[in-house]
């Protein structure tokens, strides 16, 4: 009980200081950073000691317990634990779409988790790719349609239409590479769950981001269509540089990565 | 971008997001007919009330009226003689006319109207709803020869109005043949007199002493035997009567006029003497040289109008020692342009307000119109509840649409989509519906007002009974008017409840979290 209050207090904390420190981010966002954060972060993404905890009616749970992630461009990093482990939270608070409770996240040497919402939202549109265990397609969209929508929504509906040719184009050069040139006036619902998540790596691609963020992309597949999907994966942190954080629960496609990283309960274990 | 395209899709792919669509386009489609059917209406109700009344009428409070017309009307000129166009006295009064019918004696309680031949037509539109297509050009209480209109020539269009047989008679014609059948039958009635007479005498005769003979075309009645200088019916007309058509004739439900009096019929009518105090009943009779159809019911079968000289001779409206009659008002048309309030006001400045009122056409119907008006208003704020009532439709499936939609609204924020965004989505989702059924609404209701006759056509055959029948109501058509205006406040209007109506789920779908809104099944 008093742990929960504990973290309770700890967040409110926190959130006073990110206000604080959103009002400076919004005065610059490109002035460099001071130097104290600069040199605490040396790889492409940094997340240090991350606390997170969900509220069950009363109950806070924690979820992560200070966990320290560091990836350097280029490198391919799986994060594997058992469900509940808190590896999806960890990938979610890296991809601002979820504020954690303490700790912070560095993006190329900036702090990213305090942002203000509409920086944010850039920051995942433009330089952050993203996949997830079950495809999340747009159901009403086609296939193209789909892997078009990131560039729909950082370009306005002038400059995109005005450019909707280069865009279609760059969209259907990622999925003849994926190998979905077929299926590009395809439903989602028309389709195998390997070419949804095909498709859903060539979303993430379209903008040409700097990392990936992929979330159990394999969970959801069988063994070979999974192994397809790797390949994909592996191919692109080879040729393209790409740089890839990958949850798994799976230790056979972990290992595929380059480095591997153990959570448990909530916390990095060696 | 996404925000247009999304929407796009929204609407092409979920059916039931057009269901709610439905109500608005209903609820609109109802205003525009309603309230083009009510303008319509009250438009030919104005120009009818305005047909009957003069633009400004002085009117004399005192029931001898006001003595000496014609000075009145010259101090009228020095008033506002720039604004106004044409004047004319009248006398106004009420009255009983009777009339017979195949035999029988009909009464009909009337408002006497007494009228300048001369002028009556230049104040109003009297002259258009008379039935003589030579009276409507010049206004004269000598019965014509005939030609008068068969076809109502008021009927929009002509070609609806179901023909008047019985007019092509009226007239002289129509008046000798009556003249004749009177004579006719009071030929025989004086035959039968006399034999009556002759029986009763030769009942009193001692028996046995033979009758003499009834002579049938003997005695002082015969028609043969008629001095010079008695009232030859077929030849000589009394004064002139100009009757309300709905006195004249009914209309049965097919929209057929059948005529109880025609141009021609002479009347009695008797009104209030006001030489004697207190004022005595007096008859004279009057022929009837046209009908009035103003297509007003409670005008067209109230109104009897006379020359003004003829009724102020014989309500003893002349002063003896000038012989200069009294008149009960002034009707004045003013010159186009002009506004009639501003001639009553100066009118009501010039004459003493004890003894004369001035009030324009609008103010004698004031109550009328102000009730149409109302009606108006009342009608277009239960319609409009009605397409509030759509606007929760619209909310309750916006909302279930939200609901199904979460998986897709934390889709779109992981890939960069504002709350801003998210929300403008389902707003102009919310527009385009509005916009779709509006503009669905509107050309619904456009359409059912240009084939309204129709429809109601249509609508009487299926139920057996006439929607719209033209013996109630005066036209034979539904009359509509379209305002452009009162059409884009409508579509505006709907558009707006359902842009409202969609802000409280947009906003539900821009508060959503991304994590929860991803992991929503």
């Amino acid at each position: 009980m008093s742990n929960s209050t504990q973290t309770a207090r700890n967040s409110a904390n926190i959130a006073r200081h990110r206000t604080r420190a959103g009002g400076h981010e919004l005065a610059g966002p490109h002035v460099a950073i001071p130097g104290k954060s600069e040199e605490s972060s040396s790889g492409q993404l940094t997340a240090k000691n991350i606390c997170k905890s969900y509220r069950k009616g009363q109950v806070a749970v924690p979820v992560l317990r200070g966990v320290d992630f560091e990836i350097n461009r280029g490198e391919f990093a799986a994060i594997i634990g058992q469900s509940g482990s808190g590896k999806s939270t960890l990938l979610h608070v890296m991809a601002t779409l979820d504020a954690p409770d303490s700790g912070q996240v560095y993006f190329d040497g900036r702090r990213i988790d305090n942002l203000p919402a509409s920086a944010r939202d850039k920051l995942r549109n433009r330089r952050l790719g993203m996949i997830f265990q079950f495809y999340h397609l747009l159901p009403e969209l086609t296939v193209l349609e789909n892997v078009l929508a990131p560039l729909m929504i950082s370009h306005g509906t002038l400059s995109y239409f005005i450019s909707r040719h280069k865009h279609r184009r760059t969209a259907a050069e990622l999925l003849e590479m994926v190998g979905l040139g077929h299926r590009m006036k395809h439903r989602p619902s028309e389709i195998s769950g390997g070419e949804m998540q095909r498709a859903a790596i060539a979303r993430a691609l379209v903008t040409s981001p700097e990392l990936l963020l992929a979330d159990e992309p394999t969970g959801n597949l069988d063994h070979s269509t999974g192994e397809d999907i790797m390949e994909i994966l592996r191919t692109l942190n080879k040729r393209k540089n790409l740089t890839i954080v990958m949850v798994t629960h799976d230790q056979a496609i972990a290992e595929e990565a380059d480095r591997i990283v153990r959570l448990v309960d909530g916390q990095i274990a060696i | 971008m996404y925000k247009l395209f999304l929407c796009k899709r929204y609407l092409c792919t979920r059916y039931i997001a057009l269901v709610s669509i439905i109500s608005v386009m209903l609820g609109v489609a109802t205003m525009i007919v309603v309230n083009s059917v009510m303008e319509g209406f009250a438009t030919e109700m104005r120009s009818r009330l305005h047909g009957i009344y003069a633009d400004v009428t002085l009117q004399s409070r005192t029931a001898s009226g006001m003595p000496d017309a014609e000075a009145h009307m010259r101090r009228i000129k020095k008033v506002a003689g720039d604004d106004i166009e044409a004047m004319t006295p009248t006398v106004v009064g009420p009255a009983i006319l009777n009339f017979r019918f195949r035999g029988q004696w009909i009464t009909h309680q009337i408002q006497l109207i007494g009228v300048a031949e001369e002028t009556q037509n230049g104040v109003s539109d009297f002259g258009k709803y008379l039935q003589h297509p030579e009276n409507r050009k010049q206004l004269s209480f000598k019965l014509r020869e005939g030609g008068y209109d068969v076809i109502d020539h008021q009927a929009k269009p002509v070609g609806k109005a179901k023909p008047r047989e019985q007019m092509k008679k009226a007239g002289w014609p129509h008046r000798r043949e009556m003249a004749q059948l009177a004579a006719f039958n009071k030929s025989l009635e004086d035959a039968r007199e006399a034999a009556e007479t002759n029986a009763d005498s030769a009942a009193e005769q001692p028996a046995g002493q033979p009758a003499g003979p009834a002579n049938p075309f003997a005695g002082p009645s015969s028609p043969f035997k008629q001095p010079e200088n008695v009232f030859d019916p077929a030849k000589e007309q009394h004064s002139g009567a100009v009757v309300g058509i709905a006195i004249a004739s009914f209309r049965n439900a097919k929209g057929e006029d059948h005529f109880t009096m025609l141009p021609g019929d002479d009347v009695q009518i008797t009104f209030a003497n006001t030489t004697s105090q207190p004022p005595k009943p007096a008859s004279d009779t009057f022929t009837v040289v046209d009908l009035y159809e103003s297509k007003m019911s409670e005008h067209d079968s109230k109104i009897v109008f006379v020359p003004i000289e003829r009724l102020q001779k014989l309500c003893g409206m002349i002063d003896p020692s000038t012989g200069i009659g009294a008149v009960s008002s002034i009707q004045i048309k003013v010159k186009e342009g002009v506004d009639p309030a501003v001639v009553r006001d100066k009118l009501n400045g010039a004459f003493s307000q004890h003894f004369y009122m001035a009030y324009t056409w609008e103010d004698a119907q004031g109550a009328l119109l102000a009730a149409v008006d109302l009606e108006i208003i009342i009608l277009n704020i239960l319609l409009f509840m009605i397409i509030t009532v759509a606007g929760f439709g619209i909310l309750a499936i916006f909302y279930m649409v939200v609901v199904e939609k979460t998986r897709d609204i934390g889709i779109l924020k992981s890939l960069g989509a504002s709350d801003r965004g998210v929300m403008g989505i389902f707003l102009t989702y919310g527009m385009s519906l509005g916009l779709v059924g509006a503009g669905a609404g509107m050309v619904i209701g456009l359409l059912f007002v240009a084939y309204i006759n129709e429809i109601a056509k249509l609508l009487g055959k299926i139920t057996g009974r006439p929607v719209f029948s033209p013996d109630i109501y005066y036209f034979y058509e539904i009359p509509t008017i379209v305002q452009p205006f009162t059409v884009a406040w409508i579509v505006l209007g709907a558009m707006a409840i359902a842009v409202a109506a969609s802000v409280l789920p947009a906003q539900r779908a821009a508060n959503l979290h991304p994590v929860e809104a991803l992991r929503y099944e």
